[in-house]
């Protein structure tokens, strides 16, 4: 256990030729942070699905654990049929079957979720508070299903069972319960809950990709981002099933699938994801990871499902090889990637670290949004029995003994393996002993750190990330554009945003269309936002968009009108004395 | 064989290329203008038990029912007869698989309609443009199977019935080379001809309902490999998308 973070030194390293380089825009979340507050997902609706259509569309959702998930029950594969399978020769083929299977499957996906899986989303009747005829009972807004404008009666949404993780009734249904049995004792004294943070998870091996009947799911050749043409698709919905995370939402208005866009737009130029920026726990980490794409098939498919994790490391490129520089220049990609690549918080926590841990690997699809597993279930049990929760010792002790949560949390990032789970905790609580020496003012205790295979170097590095690394450390996103520091503002970045085909400049838009509402031309996503950059990029100082925040255009800089409410007494002067200043100094 | 009208002439020698314009130009229009409305419109979110058993009914049906059309209108006698299948065995072929596949199609078509009809959700999605659609669809399944059976009931019962092989595929062959016979669909049996309008009215649909799916059927998926991978549009097609090509960065 102790080496098992230098197994895998480069001398050992495979000596085959580096494959095709690509690059990964990928994310890191560190489960010990997340409070359960739901701010990533409600800026992510905001963003991407506050439309009719999609309102149960969660790009991103928190989902309390040990429960169902959302939809419900989505991990339990025999049933949803999402992800890969390794067939008896070693290939892969989508679990809910191959290309034949499926076009013959085509007039009625045989495995697809229904709205109720999910659940039936509402609004309230609001009118009647003000247009209730006088009487004797006050008047009440009364659900309605935004499906059919009825009645409805509201039992389950997209949270339902939030803060209910240990409950015995709700736990009970969770897959991963299930199939652990009854070494889960859900008694009162043993019970453990924590929060997940879900998006897309923008696999290497992407098996949504793979069941669209139309090819209009992609993977982008720059950064991996996995996205649907809404042009092309054809809703066939193949792609629900075929996601194991079930994070392809149809939408039930335009007949299309939607996706977690990795906030695209926000990307491209360098900005972090909605969920990333707004993140009150700051537990998310954006980043570039290198891969070998000629690897990528290969590692999906070893064949015991508990090797996929190593496997998928074994994937990853240094980027401080010169070799693997030599080879990404080959293939096409920019230097600043490289770069950024070396400086990625994600590649530190996955693979120099090996803290953070792949969501179901045994799907082999390769994910690439990674976790930390938390460490509090077992902090908050040894605190409560009256020991030291912070003590090396009783910290190693109770990871050991607390089986329940190692083995959940290994059903969830190893497959059911407890060893990197085990080792993930171990540095974990190494971490907190050695650093709280330092903060006490005794010596540094090396052994602490090589208890766990790190030197005490390493462990304040991570302490670094994982307790105070600033934006621009916890971000780092190259842009898609040949776009500096040194040339923003100056360069122009885009034409006449409205006149592409069919646009606003093109005499497109607006008026009556033919088909129902969500026929015609989409807006594109980019017209408002690139607006907002040009005038944020171009501007003297710090400027807002004015009036109204699309926070798919907000980089956190300033306070935009519109943000917070006026102040009474009508003062404006935002930078006055009392209130918090401007986020962060220091950033450009 | 000879005589026929001007209605004639206006329905069998006009309006098939009236509808040939439209549907080529309409499909042509929709690519260009509605690319984001071409799909399913599925329901399947809404309601998944009925649906799973009437559409793959009505498609399978259907597409059992297209190659029916397929050989019977476009192969000519001659060439079965020539083959050494006679006029009795192809008849029979054709009336028995015709009366299955029919049959499949009017019980999927049947269950899907009342699906939506009596499913909240299904049945306030469906627009006007649906109810049109289906109209003309169950229009052109009723006709043309309810043909089949009566034609199947006159032959069982020792009669004869004028031979669409004669008629109607001759005429519509003719269509293609662009010189209609049109005397030979205005011989035709009145049922024949009511088929064929139907037939006309829902070719002249397709491109503006949902039907236009049938013209996306992904056959490519059988022959590519599964994973897809796309660069980001190189043509600064969209707003937002920078003009200067992207530098290497060395």
């Amino acid at each position: 256990m102790k080496d098992a973070g230098t197994s895998r030194s480069t001398g050992e390293r495979d000596t085959r030729p580096i494959g095709r380089v690509m690059a990964q825009v990928a994310m890191v979340m560190n489960l010990d942070k997340c409070i359960g507050c739901h701010t990533c997902s409600v800026t992510c609706k905001q963003a991407w699905t506050n439309r009719s259509g999609v309102e149960y569309a969660w790009f991103n959702n928190v989902e309390t654990r040990p429960g169902q998930g959302y939809p419900r029950t989505y991990q339990d594969q025999e049933r949803w049929k999402g992800g890969w399978v390794r067939r008896p020769d070693g290939t892969l083929v989508p679990r809910s079957g191959g290309r034949l299977k499926r076009l013959a499957t085509i007039f009625a996906n045989p495995v697809m979720p229904s709205i109720q899986d999910y659940y039936e989303p509402w609004t309230y009747d609001y009118d009647t508070l003000i247009n209730a005829p006088a009487g004797d009972d006050f008047p009440v807004a009364e659900p309605r299903s935004a499906l059919t404008g009825r009645p409805m009666k509201v039992e389950w949404s997209a949270n339902w069972d939030d803060d209910l993780g240990g409950g015995p009734e709700l736990a009970s249904q969770d897959p991963i319960v299930r199939r652990l049995g009854d070494k889960v004792r859900l008694s009162f004294e043993d019970t453990f809950m924590f929060y997940l943070p879900r998006i897309c998870e923008h696999c290497l091996n992407p098996s949504c990709v793979a069941t669209c009947p139309s090819g209009a799911l992609y993977k982008r050749v720059e950064d991996g981002i996995v996205l649907v043409d809404q042009d092309r698709c054809r809703g066939w919905r193949m792609c629900v099933t075929g996601c194991p995370y079930k994070k392809i939402y149809f939408n039930h208005k335009t007949g299309k699938a939607e996706k977690c866009t990795f906030c695209y737009p926000r990307v491209e130029v360098g900005m972090p994801t909605i969920c990333s920026e707004t993140c009150v726990g700051r537990l998310r980490y954006l980043g570039v990871v290198l891969y070998d794409a000629d690897r990528v098939g290969e590692a999906a498919s070893v064949e015991d499902e508990k090797d996929l994790y190593e496997a998928q490391l074994g994937v990853f490129l240094d980027p401080d090889d010169p070799a693997v520089r030599a080879a990404a220049r080959r293939d096409g990609i920019p230097d600043r990637w490289v770069d950024s690549a070396a400086r990625s918080p994600v590649y530190a926590l996955a693979e120099r670290f090996r803290v953070a841990l792949p969501l179901h690997p045994e799907y082999r699809t390769m994910p690439m949004v990674w976790y930390i597993p938390p460490l509090s279930p077992v902090v908050d049990t040894l605190t409560r029995t009256g020991h030291d929760g912070e003590d090396k010792d009783n910290l190693f002790g109770a990871i050991d003994t607390l089986r329940i949560p190692v083995e959940y949390l290994a059903e969830l990032f190893t497959a059911g393996d407890t060893g990197p789970v085990d080792l993930v905790l171990r540095r974990l609580a190494a971490m907190r002993s050695y650093m709280r020496r330092i903060n006490l003012g005794q010596e540094r205790d090396e052994s602490i750190a090589s208890d766990v295979g790190m030197t005490g170097g390493e462990i304040e590095d991570m302490y670094r990330l994982l307790a105070l690394a600033k934006y621009d450390e916890r971000y780092v996103v190259p842009t898609a554009y040949g776009v500096d520091e040194a040339d923003r503002g100056v360069i122009e970045e885009v034409g006449c945003s409205l006149d592409f085909d069919g646009g606003p400049g093109m005499g497109g838009m607006g008026g009556e269309v033919p088909f129902g509402e969500a026929s015609g031309r989409p807006d594109e996503a980019s017209v408002e936002t690139f607006h907002a950059l040009r005038e944020r990029q171009t501007a003297e100082g710090r400027s807002g968009t004015g009036g109204r925040v699309n926070l798919l255009n907000w980089d956190g800089n300033g306070r935009p009108d519109g943000l917070f409410p006026p102040r009474e007494g009508g003062d404006t002067d935002d930078e006055r004395g009392g209130d918090p200043g401007p986020r962060e100094e220091g950033r450009t | 064989m000879s005589g026929y009208g001007p209605v004639d002439l206006l329905l069998w020698g006009v309006l098939p290329y009236v509808v040939l314009v439209l549907v080529v130009g309409g499909l042509i229009w929709r690519y260009r203008y509605d690319r984001f409305g071409w799909t399913t419109r599925s329901s399947e979110l809404y309601e998944s038990r009925l649906l799973r058993i009437g559409s793959p009914l009505f498609h399978f049906g259907l597409l059992v029912v297209i190659v029916g059309h397929v050989v019977g209108l476009l192969i000519p006698d001659t060439w079965t007869r020539a083959l050494g299948v006679s006029d009795t065995l192809y008849h029979v072929s054709a009336l028995s698989l015709g009366l299955i596949a029919g049959f499949c199609t009017l019980a999927g078509i049947a269950l899907l309609v009342w699906r939506r009809r009596t499913t909240g959700p299904v049945f306030s999605v469906t627009t006007r443009n649906d109810k049109l659609m289906y109209v003309v669809l169950v229009l052109a399944i009723v006709t043309g199977l309810g043909m089949t059976v009566y034609f199947a009931g006159v032959e069982l019962a020792g009669g004869r019935t004028g031979d669409y092989r004669e008629t109607v595929s001759p005429w519509f062959r003719s269509i293609w080379i662009l010189r209609p016979d049109v005397a030979a669909m205005a011989a035709s049996d009145a049922p024949y001809k009511l088929h064929a309008l139907m037939g006309l009215g829902l070719f002249a649909l397709l491109p503006f309902t949902r039907l236009v799916h049938a013209f996306s059927a992904p056959v490519g998926y059988l022959f590519r490999p599964y994973v897809v991978y796309r660069t980001r549009d190189p043509q600064p097609a969209a707003a937002g998308q920078a003009r200067r090509p992207a530098r290497r960065g060395w």
